[in-house]
């Protein structure tokens, strides 16, 4: 896998926050009974996670755990340990309804850190980043300016921004100029 | 003249001069003027001319409800026009210029319109320009285009940036005065997330000009008091220069903060759109003094009352020496007194009120001031500027008693609310006959998702009040916002407000009363359109009896003030027209924006490289370093092309099919939609998608498939390839990932929730690169790996995974070219590390990639249908001659039962064929068979029309498709397809397969 | 711009992170239906002004499709409910009952 690299491979910017594309990172989307033994037991497997209530995302010592939907989840692996993971959780769920697909490469994603950054993601997303409304351990699917992206809060209150790979380039771009000096918003 | 008095000017900072120009002419004023108060400081009353007579005019006001001292601002980049003086702060280098005039502000000669004025009433342009047809392309046209619009259109890029921001609050306040400050402390106590803002740079509103005393203390301190206090506070956010622009559905509203607007050299955005979403709105919005209806109230220096005052006592400017006020209300005293107090003469107020005013009158009166009671002006004498006036007695015909020389006149007819915040989302009005204005009706706001009011007014916004009030309905309404947010107490008692007690008003439409047309002929409603009371007069008498058509017939209110001070004044004018109570009139509809916003700030960042969203796929930067001209498919770029040096877009796309053909080229596929769907129900589901049977398809093979919509109209077509026993990787078309894996979940929540299948858009996971041409298989076979691609080991619409060199791969043996070809996919982050090496393998093949046109041909070469150029959402899979791939055995699928309505099932509907031009040449796109005689709109008959056609350059002729009323049935037949010319060319109705009939070059 | 709190994730979305996907509550028709149900299903659509139920579509956001019922004038949302649901929940109909008494739309009252 020595010829795989991210969209941007590695592109950062420093405005009043600072903007960097993380490089390929394992994904996978995770569709079935969320409320089932079978899925939570598959999720802790892959993850060492407990399953996500709505719109949280869990860290286990293998990975994270993002919910996604009522019947999808989204799973977080280093890049390198993906198909593994992908085998532990198509094991895990063999005789259960439900789909597990690679996506990994089909993303984008960012970190948007510092002070301030929320009015980075503010400026973009029709979503209330307000302390008491978004913080570490929440996801929220919704669009940056023209296209669908998913954003969640880290422990260290940093954010990740995931988007398609194909608008990896126009999603850096909107977190740049939004986090240009000068464009300071101090609200959040 | 106008003039900076020594002293005075609460906001300027006389130690800091500022210079800037007007019409080229350097000026300077203080740091903290406006533009407006630096022009009168430099005694430039004159502002500009008005946009249908041309005639001078001067400001009127002094905020956001001026309607003739509008400016061009800038240059280049930075150019902009219809900006307010009024509401420009100044700052150092600032330039403007004058408006609507030629060759100068001056000498003006479209004045001329000005004498033609009796020529050019209401509804003129309308009764001109009707007749005859001729006229108007030759004469009417070119005088309209050189004299219409405001202002000048910018001619060079936006030099600024600019950019959205979403918030959320419980509370928003609009309007920093005291209302406003009063409402946002009382929901911030109540602790409720509080946003106040304030369109200006300065807190407090008029409170400060005015005067009077909080809580016993002067109304300023408890300006800076209340200020400082939310400033401390965590849950209130607090941004001047941010004008509350519009509220809409569901507690939207729009904040437009003008950032560097006062200070052009700073950083960052220029203005910034808060797109707010607010539980509660409170609109401190304020109230608007209204001019006075007098023959001559559009001479420069004729100015509303508390506008004069706002520069005496904001900017220490005077408007003039000598001011005479005119007046039907208290108010209007305060300037009559704040003026003698500045050292200048106001030689009488005029008050048209039979009793006069109450102690406002006797403190003017006390100063000196001559006081005239039941009296108006008959007409102000001027012309560029006012040189006096000559006053009457109010309840006559407008005989001058007397002339007063003055070179200012302050009128007041009262103050209307500022409605249009509480209107823009269905707040209704009532009527107030003792402030003679329209006020907020609190029974009728407007409603928000939950069917509960969400907006409320505060202050004078509710209808002009006394400083006890104001700050009494401010806080009450602050409370009342945050309860309805459920933050309940906390708030203190509202604050005591003490101010002078005024007199009532009395409403005046017309000055004099009696005032014939002479008169009203020069008297203004709408200085910004140049509407005067004759001309709504006009209107009424010719039949305009909705006030929403006077408007547009007259233009009363329109443009960029929107009728802010006329608007009350016409109403009331078309009223005593229409000999009907003014409720019953109505208002005309306030919609946002209050005042006009940029461009720029409603496009926010989309501009530039974030204009709108460029799709790529992984090997993008190949394409762009190899000068691949591209063609936007949605929002993919895609390469059309690959040019080489002196070669034309045809040579290259002739080259690119001759390479393939003969040997081997290469294709980015990556865009093609991939969706996998799973599940014990997948093929069941299938079956209902695809026309054809998808559930017999065996793990391991391909099938090509075609989706309908339930109107039978071909949607997408595809290869889907059947991975395992219950899953399935459908191909959509580019266009088409999205919206068929929408429609896909669609299906599956909606209608069938019981079948037991997932779908997952997998389209981005791959680059997908097609191998074509007789050579594809030695370059794979060259590149080594496990995967076996010989004939046998990978038949023709077969998949397999695996090897290819050092990639993973999953190869499909489809082929939409006739040729031997083998679309392979590959993990996309190292889609462009397989592209090179293909392209490396290949080397001693000549391999070179083809782009979308060359796709295009060679599939036309086949006969295959495109999606989109085939199809136009009104054809049938029959029409296509895809009965094949309908399948018989199906009890249902989407689509097929409307494909048994009568209509679809005739005879008559055009079908698919092949045409070759009798002289070989290229049908032109577009082009329709022509039939025999013509339709009833006598447009000559057709009988079809060509859907796809090119230059083949494998058969060195034009061939097409198209469909041919009778389809195969017409094999043989000449027909003739028009041209733009108006000539049609001849063609032959043929096979449309062109190329390798039997199949046999794709299956080796 | 409106607001409809998502049914399956809960987000209050504005609508442009939704996108609206016409009536709700249609009863497909499919090979062998009589000419006028297939049309009634295929073209005939409820244009009130007034209380109306609408699919939506969390396009930008979950991807779930749900049902709406609103006022078309006021637009006030009573409820938004399950796609896989065949009729209004009774507690939204109630809710529609308070502030229209006696509305109907289609079968539904």
């Amino acid at each position: 896998m020595s010829k795989a690299v991210s969209a941007l491979q590695g592109a950062s910017f420093e405005g009043f926050a600072k903007v960097e594309e993380t490089g390929l990172r394992g994904m996978i989307t995770l569709r079935g009974d969320l409320a089932s033994a079978e899925m939570a037991a598959a999720v802790k497997a892959a993850t060492g996670a407990d399953m996500p209530a709505l719109r949280k995302v869990v860290t286990g010592d293998k990975g994270a755990v993002a919910w996604m939907s009522p019947d999808e989840l989204l799973v977080v692996v280093d890049y390198a340990t993906v198909n593994n993971t992908v085998a532990v959780l198509t094991e895990a769920l063999s005789g259960v309804h439900a789909l597990v697909a690679n996506v990994s490469d089909a993303r984008a994603v960012y970190r948007v850190s510092g002070e301030h950054s929320p009015d980075v993601l503010a400026k973009l997303a029709p979503v209330d980043f307000g302390k008491d409304a978004f913080g570490a351990g929440d996801i929220r699917r919704s669009r940056f300016a023209q296209v669908p992206a998913a954003v969640w809060g880290n422990a260290d209150g940093s954010f990740e921004v995931i988007c398609f790979r194909s608008v990896a380039q126009y999603v850096f771009d909107l977190l740049k100029v939004s986090a240009e000096k000068g464009g300071e918003v101090g609200f959040h | 003249m106008s003039t900076r008095l020594s002293t005075g000017g609460r906001l300027l900072n006389r130690s800091k001069q500022v210079k800037f120009t007007f019409n080229g002419k350097q000026m300077t004023g203080y740091a903290g003027d406006t533009l407006a108060s630096a022009l009168l400081a430099n005694d430039q009353m004159l502002m500009g001319r008005s946009f249908k007579y041309h005639r001078p005019r001067g400001v009127v006001a002094s905020g956001a409800e001026e309607p003739n001292a509008l400016v061009n601002l800038g240059q280049g980049g930075k150019f902009e026009p219809n900006q307010r003086a009024t509401t420009t702060e100044l700052f150092d280098g600032l330039s403007a210029t004058s408006q609507n005039h030629w060759p100068s502000l001056e000498m003006d000669i479209g004045v001329v319109n000005n004498y033609a004025a009796r020529f050019l009433p209401a509804g003129f342009y309308y009764k001109t320009f009707m007749a005859p047809a001729a006229a108007w392309k030759h004469v009417f046209e070119p005088i309209v285009r050189q004299s219409a619009g405001l202002g000048k259109a910018p001619k060079d890029r936006d030099a600024d940036r600019y950019e959205h921001f979403y918030a959320f609050f419980d509370v928003v306040v609009v309007g920093g005065g005291i209302a406003g400050l009063q409402a946002a402390k009382a929901a911030a106590d109540s602790g409720a997330k509080v946003l106040l803002m304030e369109q200006t740079a300065h807190w407090g509103g008029r409170a400060a000009v005015d005067g009077g005393t909080v809580d016993g203390r002067d109304v300023a301190d408890y300006i800076d008091a209340t200020v400082a206090a939310l400033e401390a506070m965590d849950n209130v956010t607090l941004r001047n220069r941010m004008m509350g622009a519009g509220v809409y559905d569901h507690g939207y509203v729009l904040g437009y903060e003008r950032l560097t607007d006062h200070a052009p050299l700073t950083d960052g955005p220029r203005h910034r759109l808060w797109r707010i979403r607010a539980k509660q709105i409170v609109t401190a919005t304020g109230a608007i003094e209204r001019p006075l209806s007098f023959a001559g109230n559009d001479i420069p220096g004729v100015m509303l009352a508390s506008a004069l005052r706002d520069y005496v006592v904001n900017f220490g400017v005077s408007s003039g020496d000598r001011t005479v006020v005119v007046t039907n209300n208290d108010d209007a005293y305060r300037t009559a007194i704040a003026l003698k107090k500045a050292g200048l003469d106001v030689p009488a107020v005029i008050d048209a009120r039979p009793l006069g005013g109450g102690k406002l009158m006797d403190e003017a009166k006390a100063l000196g001031i001559r006081v005239e009671i039941g009296k108006g002006i008959a007409k102000v004498q001027g012309g560029k500027r006012v040189v006096g006036v000559a006053i009457c007695t109010q309840e006559g015909e407008g005989a001058a008693l007397e002339e007063i020389s003055c070179d200012a006149v302050a009128m007041s007819g009262g103050w209307s609310p500022v409605v249009h915040l509480w209107s823009h989302c269905g707040g209704k009005l009532i009527w107030d006959e003792t402030q003679a204005h329209f006020r907020p009706d609190a029974d009728r706001a407007p409603t928000s998702h939950d069917g509960k009011p969400f907006v409320a007014t505060a202050g004078s916004a509710s209808g002009p009040l006394g400083l006890a009030e104001i700050l009494e309905n401010a806080h009450a309404a602050g409370v009342a916002a945050a309860a309805a947010t459920g933050f309940d107490g906390g708030a203190a008692e509202a604050p005591k407000g003490e101010t002078t007690a005024e007199a009532a008003m009395q409403a005046v439409w017309l000055m004099p009363q009696g005032a014939g047309p002479k008169l009203r002929m020069k008297a203004w409603l709408d200085y910004q359109n140049d509407v005067k009371v004759s001309d709504v007069r006009l209107a009424a008498q010719e039949g305009y009896e909705s006030v929403e058509h006077t408007k547009r017939y007259t233009t009363l209110g329109m443009a960029t003030d929107q009728g802010k001070l006329s608007n009350i004044n016409g109403l009331a004018v078309l009223s005593d027209a229409l000999n009907q109570p003014i409720p019953a009139t109505g208002t005309t509809t306030f919609r946002p924006p209050y005042t006009p916003i940029s461009m720029g700030a409603i496009a926010g960042e989309a501009r530039d490289e974030v204009f709108q969203p460029i799709r790529r796929t992984t090997i993008h930067d190949w394409h762009e370093a190899n000068e691949a001209f591209f063609e936007p498919v949605g929002h993919w770029r895609r390469p059309y092309c690959f040019p080489r040096k002196g070669e034309t877009h045809a040579d290259a796309v002739t080259r690119e099919i001759r390479q393939t053909r003969d040997s081997v080229g290469l294709l980015d596929a990556s865009t093609l939609g991939k969706i996998i769907v799973k599940g014990p129900d997948a093929g069941k589901f299938l079956d209902m998608l695809y026309t054809n049977m998808m559930s017999t398809l065996k793990p391991g093979k391909c099938r090509y498939g075609l989706m309908c919509n339930e109107n039978g109209f071909l949607i997408d077509d595809g290869v889907v390839a059947r991975i395992d026993e219950d899953t399935y990787l459908c191909h959509t078309t580019t266009g088409g990932a999205e919206r068929i894996h929408g429609w896909m979940e669609d299906w599956l929540q909606c209608e069938w929730w019981d079948m037991k299948v997932f779908t997952a858009n997998v389209t981005e996971q791959y680059a997908q690169i097609a191998v074509v041409g007789p050579n594809a298989r030695k370059v794979i076979e060259k590149l080594g790996g496990d995967m076996d691609v010989s004939k046998e080991g990978l038949a023709f619409m077969e998949w397999k995974d695996g090897k290819i060199g050092e990639f993973d791969a999953r190869a499909y043996r489809i082929s939409f070219s006739g040729e031997l070809s083998y679309e392979i996919a590959v993990p996309a982050s190292q889609g462009r590390a397989f592209w090179d090496a293909l392209l490396e393998a290949g080397k001693e093949f000549n391999i070179m990639p083809y782009g979308t046109e060359a796709l295009h041909v060679m599939r036309a070469e086949k006969g295959f249908i495109m999606i989109g150029d085939e199809t136009d959402g009104t054809v049938i899979p029959q029409d296509l001659n895809m009965q094949w791939a309908i399948s018989k055995k199906k009890e249902d699928f989407l689509g097929k039962r409307a494909q048994t309505r009568d209509h679809m099932a005739s005879e008559d509907r055009w079908k698919l064929a092949g045409f070759e031009t009798v002289d070989g040449s290229v049908i032109p796109d577009g082009a329709y068979i022509v039939g025999t005689g013509t339709n009833a709109n006598n447009q000559r008959n057709v009988q079809g029309r060509v859907t796809s056609t090119y230059y083949s350059p494998t058969l060195d002729r034009g061939i097409a498709m198209g469909l041919i009323h009778g389809g195969m049935k017409r094999l043989g037949d000449v027909v003739e397809f028009n041209k733009v010319d108006g000539t049609t060319v001849q063609a032959k109705v043929v096979d449309p397969v062109f190329y390798d009939k039997d199949g046999e070059k794709q299956n080796v | 711009m409106l607001t409809l709190q998502c049914p399956y994730c809960g987000v209050h979305a504005e609508e442009t992170e939704l996108h609206a996907e016409g009536e709700a509550h249609l009863k497909r028709f499919g090979p062998g239906s009589a000419d006028e149900d297939f049309e009634g299903y295929l073209f005939m659509r409820e244009n009130p002004k007034g209380v109306h139920f609408e699919r939506w579509r969390h396009s930008n956001g979950c991807g779930k499709f749900f049902l709406a019922a609103r006022c078309t004038m006021t637009l006030q949302v009573f409820g938004t409910y399950s796609a896989q649901t065949l009729e209004p929940p009774q507690d939204i109909k109630d809710k529609i009952t308070a502030t229209y008494p006696g509305w109907s739309w289609r079968e539904f009252s």
